[in-house]
């Protein structure tokens, strides 16, 4: 949301148009909370990568003599527990740097497999003939008259909580956002020159669809991925505090609330730290999204 | 104009009729017998199983299954709850205006807060104002508001003690439901102490289930109103020599109005979702709690019929705001 200062003046002064990939960074760099963001992101997934030996601690050793440790600045805290410690006498920052894997686990997969399938069913509706169009938008319309999360929860409810079940759900939640993505640029692009004389050059099906028009549509379909990452992994914690995503003893940051929910009022520690890790992931991807939709949405730029 | 109109009415009854199949499918697909939940009766004789299977129709074929069902809900027979024996479109409405009471609420404070936070962030646009209101606005937009809900507790209710936790009104006080609004039926009772009462229990489940409304709306204002200001007309208003707060509050922020609307009819399906996160949080007796503990509970028919519920609320709003979209912007209805 932070603006840009006037990036076409930039771009007229510059004798050569610049490569594809420095024109997305000149303006991305311009929104300095998205590469505040960026950081952060990048932090998220180093401690994800590397939570095994950055953590003290495994996230399920419960030390029974330090149970409810406050965080180290407290009074009553202690180093060997930075961040305190859970009812079990885990240690908080142990189990709060696995969670990392946890939640970016589930941001990719889910990402992976709701663009996947919403990519190839948006290309199918925008190339398909009006009555299969038809029929997909309508699925679609009846999939979004749910309220996602409410959907989420009872097909997990049907497949069983767990992760992976809870991954699943959301993923076909958000599908069909990329459906309405794809098929409206894909439907804009296919009025376009490039697409007829590629036509009449005699491309097949298959060409015209992945390779002459789906990189085209990519820009709006990139910004939803990012915010659709954050998403998973609001509602895969908000499924894990209701008890329908990952199981205790998971050192998943929503199950890890739904777990210490009855301390809120003795320990606030074990409440704080791991919302806080939502929040602050979350708020970067966020930061991310709205300046990749800077750099890569055209009708963006303009204002 | 009346096609248009027509039109998207049609797209209605498709997606009704799927939406009902869904919820339908569901009883079909979840974990568990049906039969042995809704009996309730421990060690089922195979001709006790076979008596009850005709009793509930499970002996039909699927398709007569799912038209008695369609049928049943047409007029208004959503079946009845395992737990309760009560039927659940009864149990529905008499749960939903604590639902609607919060989340009325919650878009009022949504609305008194964001819309003019967007104005002021547009109008001072890139300026201290903008950035930091429009940060605060990324925090709540970002927020786990089951996190968000807990440290208000913690802070209001554990630490000051100035909010109750639960429920929607302490238990000294009791009269007699009249609109299903503890606002007004508190005040309605006479009751000295109870309108204070389920003030009190509202606003922190108000304050949870408005934050991310109030987020998206905050910006969506600041970006509609940055489209309008850069219009010819408000050039115009400048050139005339109109005050500022004239331009802003009444050319441009009506203009700017017809989006950000949009926005807020939209947010509905946000709103029940929420609902479901807060409802829970804070043991408000309304339609989400409803649903995660039907959920817990097994209690299929409830889950089915609330989602449908749901669902249909979700797309009876949207259907009116389009419709409504169109009355005000011409340009939609002549595409």
């Amino acid at each position: 949301m932070t603006d840009t200062t006037h990036p076409q003046l930039k771009d007229q002064a510059a004798p050569k148009p610049p490569g594809r990939l420095a024109e997305f960074w000149s303006y991305f760099r311009e929104n300095r909370g998205a590469v505040m963001g960026l950081y952060v992101f990048g932090a998220f997934v180093f401690v994800a990568l590397f939570a095994n030996v950055l953590a003290p601690y495994d996230a399920s050793d419960q030390f029974r003599d330090y149970t409810l440790l406050p965080p180290v600045w407290a009074e009553g805290g202690s180093w060997s527990f930075p961040l305190g410690s859970d009812p079990l006498g885990r240690d908080m920052l142990s189990r709060l740097l696995f969670g990392a894997r946890y939640s970016f686990f589930v941001g990719i997969l889910v990402v992976v497999i709701a663009a996947t399938g919403g990519i190839l069913i948006g290309l199918i509706a925008g190339f398909a003939p009006r009555w299969l169009d038809t029929i997909i938008m309508r699925l679609m319309d009846i999939v979004l008259s749910f309220p996602s999360l409410l959907l989420a929860l009872v097909l997990v409810a049907i497949l069983g909580p767990s992760l992976i079940n809870a991954m699943i759900a959301i993923a076909i939640v958000l599908q069909p956002h990329y459906v309405r993505l794809t098929r409206a640029s894909v439907i804009n692009e296919l009025t376009k020159e490039y697409v007829i004389s590629a036509r009449v050059a005699g491309a097949k099906l298959p060409r015209l669809m992945f390779i002459t028009v789906l990189p085209n549509c990519l820009a709006p379909i990139i910004v939803q991925a990012a915010l659709s990452f954050s998403t998973a992994i609001l509602d895969t914690a908000a499924l894990g505090f209701l008890g329908m995503g990952a199981q205790p003893p998971t050192p998943e940051w929503g199950t890890m609330l739904a777990e210490s929910r009855e301390f809120i009022l003795r320990a606030w520690w074990v409440v704080t730290f791991p919302g806080l890790a939502i929040l602050l992931t979350v708020l970067a991807i966020n930061l991310m999204g709205d300046g990749l939709r800077d750099a890569l949405d055209p009708k963006m730029k303009r204002s | 104009m009346l096609r248009y109109f027509l039109g998207r009415l049609l797209t209605f009854v498709p997606t009704f009729l799927g939406v009902t199949l869904i919820s339908f499918a569901f009883i079909r697909v979840l974990p568990g017998d049906p039969i042995i939940v809704m009996a309730g009766e421990r060690g089922l004789t195979e001709e006790r199983y076979q008596e009850l299977s005709r009793q509930f129709g499970f002996d039909q074929p699927l398709l007569v299954q799912f038209w008695d069902y369609f049928t049943g809900v047409l007029q208004g027979d959503l079946g009845q709850s395992y737990v309760t024996k009560k039927p659940v479109f009864d149990e529905f409405f008499t749960l939903f205006p604590a639902t609607l009471e919060l989340s009325l609420c919650a878009i009022v404070l949504a609305m008194l807060l964001g819309l003019p936070a967007g104005v002021v962030a547009a109008v001072y646009r890139g300026k201290f104002f903008d950035r930091a209101l429009m940060s605060t606005a990324l925090v709540g937009y970002s927020m786990p508001i089951f996190w968000w809900a807990l440290l208000l507790i913690i802070v209001f209710s554990g630490n000051l003690g100035w909010t109750p936790v639960s429920g929607r009104i302490d238990l000294l006080y009791y009269f007699d439901d009249v609109t299903g609004f503890m606002l007004i039926d508190s005040l309605l009772s006479g009751q000295s102490g109870a309108f204070l009462s389920a003030v009190r229990h509202l606003i922190l489940p108000t304050i949870v289930l408005a934050t991310i409304p109030l987020a998206v709306i905050a910006r969506q204002t600041r970006s509609a109103m940055l489209e309008v200001l850069s219009e010819d007309y408000i050039r115009t208003a400048r050139a005339k020599g109109l005050s500022p707060s004239r331009i802003n509050g009444l050319h441009a922020l009506r203009n700017a109005m017809i989006p950000v609307i949009t926005v807020i009819g939209l947010s509905v399906g946000t709103l029940l979702a929420g609902a479901i996160l807060t409802e829970t949080i804070f043991s408000w007796p309304g339609i989400g709690k409803w649903m995660v503990d039907s959920i817990f509970r097994r209690d299929y028919p409830v889950v089915q019929g609330g989602l449908l519920m749901i669902a249909l609320m979700v797309m009876i709003v949207n259907l009116t705001v389009d419709l409504l979209y169109s009355l005000i912007n011409p340009k939609i209805r002549h595409r």
